[in-house]
């Protein structure tokens, strides 16, 4: 793995994501994979503690997880950067007005080295549109703030009921580069 | 018309909700799809067991399937419009492939959007929403021909043990009730139905 701050610390940026969840008794995990979250998503689903699948979509993941919170598990989706891109109407029609505190774990494409410009132009519209949405986000980059900032981040979602977006930039996961 | 159509009695969707309502007993869980499928739920009366969207169309299968996966002793019901369900047909595999043994999806078809002014969907002519699901994977997929028939397949579906659809044919005829548009009362309401909050 090209991951250049956790060489330095013995567990990878993806176990700590997974005890934080477990921690704080997330339980639900739906994803549309991404090559950068090949590694937790392989770890979730190979511990029984979490219920994992895959959603053909990440608005119905939002959804599956929506219905969840509401009759009391905890859950989380998984996407990566364009997938984001066609959440807008799930969140400002049925999160935020709901006040659903949905958690979304992104792997951020499209910077810091991609090699396809479709992610490139779609990473630009991830920001403003959480701006605009008021949507609270962190995009993370340091490996020894990881469990801090997914943490508190997850106890204030359930505290005021709202939704929270954790941005996996590439200095924390290594990203996805270009095989030469 | 697809030849699937030819036998299918054209039902009302208020006379078919109360129909499906008139058979939960047992605090089952109904999500009420965008528009018409949640007004006329809401027109049969307030379960605290209901929650009715009021937006992100396509979602009420999702919805109702994370509600069945948190809860798998409680039946949960999801009523969608044609419409609905074609902008979102890829949740028909993911319930396939978990199979919640709770789960009924009600599928009401007109074969038009009736809320924006009634254009013709693709399920008016052409898709076959029973055999869309049976090929996503949903065995227990079934049109209903009438009203009676539409009552035994609920009844069977309540019981449980796999997932299943129904769809029926209905009328052009809008939606009667007027749900009351506040997603954090309908949100509060529905988890203290279903025993999540006090």
């Amino acid at each position: 793995m090209n991951n250049v701050s956790a060489a330095s610390d013995a567990k990878p940026w993806h176990q700590i994501v997974l005890e934080t969840l477990k921690a704080n008794d997330v339980r639900l995990i739906v994803y549309v994979p991404d090559r950068v979250l090949t590694q937790l998503i392989a770890a979730l689903h190979a511990d029984a503690f979490f219920t994992v699948f895959a959603a053909t979509r990440e608005e119905e993941a939002v959804g599956i997880i929506t219905g969840a919170y509401m009759a009391g598990l905890r859950g989380a989706v998984l996407m990566q950067t364009s997938g984001f891109a066609t959440l807008p109407n799930a969140l400002a029609s049925l999160v935020s007005p709901s006040q659903i505190p949905a958690l979304l774990f992104v792997s951020e494409r499209g910077t810091l080295g991609e090699f396809n410009l479709g992610q490139a132009l779609v990473a630009k519209t991830m920001r403003p549109v959480l701006d605009a949405l008021a949507v609270e986000n962190h995009t993370i980059t340091r490996h020894d703030e990881l469990a801090f900032i997914v943490d508190r981040s997850i106890k204030q979602a359930y505290a005021t009921q709202a939704p929270v977006v954790f941005i996996l930039s590439p200095l924390l996961t290594g990203g996805k580069v270009f095989a030469a | 018309m697809s030849s699937a159509f030819h036998n299918l009695k054209v039902m009302n969707r208020l006379d078919l909700t109360r129909l499906t309502v008139a058979q939960l007993k047992r605090d089952e869980a109904v999500i009420g799809g965008i528009g018409n499928a949640n007004f006329d739920l809401w027109e049969t009366g307030q379960r605290p067991q209901n929650f009715y969207m009021l937006g992100s169309m396509g979602l009420t299968i999702p919805i109702a399937l994370g509600v069945a996966i948190a809860q798998p002793k409680r039946h949960v019901v999801a009523l969608e419009g044609d419409g609905s369900l074609l902008m979102q047909l890829g949740c028909l595999t993911t319930v396939a492939v978990q199979a919640p043994k709770n789960l009924t999806m009600v599928v009401w078809d007109n074969g038009i959007y009736q809320i924006t002014g009634s254009q013709p969907t693709a399920s008016q002519a052409t898709a076959d929403i029973v055999a869309i699901a049976r090929g996503a994977g949903l065995a227990n997929s079934a049109w209903a021909a009438d009203e009676d028939e539409f009552e035994r397949l609920v009844a069977r579906a309540l019981e449980g043990g796999a997932p299943s659809l129904i769809a029926a044919r209905i009328d052009g005829a809008p939606g009667v009730g007027k749900t009351e548009r506040d997603p954090v009362a309908i949100r509060a309401s529905f988890m203290r139905g279903i025993a999540v909050k006090k």
